[in-house]
């Protein structure tokens, strides 16, 4: 409790020592935050993060609604630009450059970055044109190759054989959890080497957030993954880091198993046994 | 207990009141239908219908009687589809413009001056056309005469803007926020998120937008009267001096041509026909908003 209580009396008193205890020296940060605070106007949505996101793994934000983990997800492909109140202090790094810098080219950065939303948002184009639209706004006009790349992403989300005959069908047509694939697919197709996930299953049932879970898994052996989630049997399942936000703080950012098991602040503990949130 | 009888009693009076509004409105529109079919009726028992519909001159008040409807049709269609090729580009430019780059401020400052356009007097139009338009193209196309489809076409065009521009920006604005952001989240500038997304899942609002366009430029009358002409000519040269369905209705009206005769009578067949053409449109378009709306939710 006494975290948070010391949390309300200013941002500086929570600054976070807590360093992820990841594995070893060769594996590589993929993404680094420094010192972020986010403003909408007057309201502070975070405090002060800073933390590390390894290469080729699965890290999880977990915390209650509101408490800043969607926010902080979109500041890696600066999503929250968009908003006009929005305003953030400190440094976000891809592989060691700073992606906020005035050099950034935010459409490149985005295809290295890609999202995926909470509600599956296919466009209304035909399932092939869904895949195809990021390389087509990239001025690709080689069609072998198109086909070849969408055929490849589609298979890589394992959609593939459920809509192999169907591909000029109208994407809104499919199941929601098949609609979610199909945009995970469409964000493959442009190769980035991170995928943001801002609670991609929760719109979804069991069956098609099994089938999501498991394409995950999947995909982290080619990206880095950043994952939002609301459902904490997710996080345990699915993540090898966890990071738990709460009112816009880093409470405590470590490997998953021992956040799960035996995590240092009580905050956290409370959070995962159910006791709030 | 009374109170809530006298209460009762009131409802049903206020419910019938609005009743015979609605009453009021559908009579009127039978009403006008069933004028307009009686007399072109008679109208089609002194002339031929395939007379009307293939007869290539229009000329009823002449000595020289000829009843055909091509040239009225080919004025009304030729200012028709100079007023839509100028409000349509310009009407989604300024939508697209509203909708995904203006600020909120400026597009609240926008959107009313733009509606500006739809309230001035289509008299105050016509003469517009006819005093300033004309002379200018002029200077540009010394050829053109004093009356003419094009500038008439361009003034109507300009009036019908803020019918495709609000219609389209409607439809635009609808289109769910995350559609734009999976666009953007994939790299798209915003010129590629407006026109490859945007736009495409706006199309039936906006294709709806240009088919009432159309029809209200279809119906337009005092620009065409005061500056395309009275001459029914058939033909497709915006230069000429030309007559549309509705000027010449005007044409018939204020003239004095004795009620009862054929030549009266062929304002109702020039009416009936008018009114086909938007009734046709107006039903496409609800056709494709019901058939089409892409249904997010």
């Amino acid at each position: 409790m006494e975290e948070v209580s010391s949390g309300t009396t200013g941002p500086k008193a929570t600054k976070m020592k807590t360093e992820p205890k990841l594995s070893s020296d060769n594996e590589t940060y993929k993404l680094r935050a420094r010192n972020i605070d986010v403003f909408y106007g007057d309201f502070q949505a975070i405090y002060d993060i800073s933390l590390d996101i390894l290469d080729h793994s699965i890290t999880a934000f977990i915390g209650p609604s509101g408490c800043g983990k969607s926010t902080f997800l979109r500041l890696f492909n600066r999503m929250n630009d968009y908003i006009d109140s929005f305003r953030m202090n400190g440094r976000i790094l891809l592989e060691e450059e700073d992606i906020y810098a005035s050099s950034v080219k935010v459409e490149e950065l985005r295809k290295k970055i890609g999202m995926v939303f909470q509600k599956p948002n296919p466009f209304p184009k035909s399932i092939y044109e869904n895949v195809a639209y990021g390389l087509r706004i990239q001025g690709i006009k080689d069609e072998d190759f198109i086909e070849q790349r969408v055929v490849e992403s589609l298979k890589q989300a394992t959609l593939y054989d459920e809509i192999k005959d169907d591909l000029d069908k109208q994407a809104l047509t499919l199941s929601g959890g098949q609609q979610q694939r199909l945009c995970i697919a469409r964000t493959l197709a442009v190769k980035p080497s991170v995928l943001l996930m801002d609670e991609p299953t929760s719109a979804l049932d069991p069956i098609s957030t099994a089938k999501i879970e498991e394409l995950i898994f999947e995909l982290k052996k080619k990206y880095t993954i950043v994952i939002v989630t609301h459902n904490m049997q997710q996080a345990g399942r699915i993540s090898d880091n966890t990071a738990f936000l709460y009112m816009g703080k880093l409470i405590e950012y470590g490997d998953t198993q021992k956040i799960f098991t035996n995590p240092e602040k009580d905050r956290t503990q409370n959070y995962i046994t159910g006791r709030f949130g | 207990m009374a109170r809530n009888a006298d209460m009762r009693l009131k409802e049903k009076i206020i419910e019938k009141v609005l009743a015979v509004c609605a009453l009021i409105t559908i009579l009127t529109t039978v009403g006008i239908v069933l004028i307009l079919t009686i007399e072109a009726i008679s109208f089609f028992r002194e002339v031929s219908i395939v007379e009307f519909l293939t007869s290539t001159r229009w000329t009823p008040l002449f000595t020289q009687k000829s009843y055909g409807i091509l040239p009225l049709l080919s004025g009304t269609f030729l200012t028709t589809v100079i007023a839509i090729s100028v409000a349509l580009p310009v009407g989604l430019t300024i939508a697209i413009y509203l909708n995904e780059y203006a600020s909120n401020t400026f597009r609240s400052i926008l959107k009313p001056l733009l509606e500006i356009l739809a309230v001035v007097p289509t008299v105050v139009y016509g003469f517009f056309a006819l005093m300033i338009v004309t002379p200018f193209l002029k200077t540009f196309i010394p050829e053109l005469s004093g009356f003419n489809a094009l500038s008439a076409g361009l003034v109507m065009g300009i009036m019908i803007i803020p019918f495709v521009s609000s219609l389209s920006e409607d439809a635009l604005s609808s289109v769910p926020y995350s559609l734009r952001e999976a666009s953007f989240g994939m790299g798209s500038t915003k010129f590629q998120t407006a026109f490859r997304v945007m736009v495409p899942a706006a199309s039936s609002g906006i294709i709806v937008s240009a088919i009432l366009a159309v029809s209200r430029a279809i119906g337009e009358t005092m620009i065409v009267a005061i500056a395309a002409g009275q001459q029914p000519r058939f033909t497709l040269d915006p230069t000429v001096p030309i007559e549309t369905i509705t000027a010449y209705i005007v044409q018939v009206s204020m003239g004095d041509v004795p009620h009862g005769s054929t030549a009266y009578q062929t304002i109702f067949a020039a009416g009936i026909t008018l009114f086909i053409f938007t009734f046709i449109l107006n039903n496409i378009s609800y056709w494709i908003k019901a058939r089409y709306q892409e249904d997010y939710e």
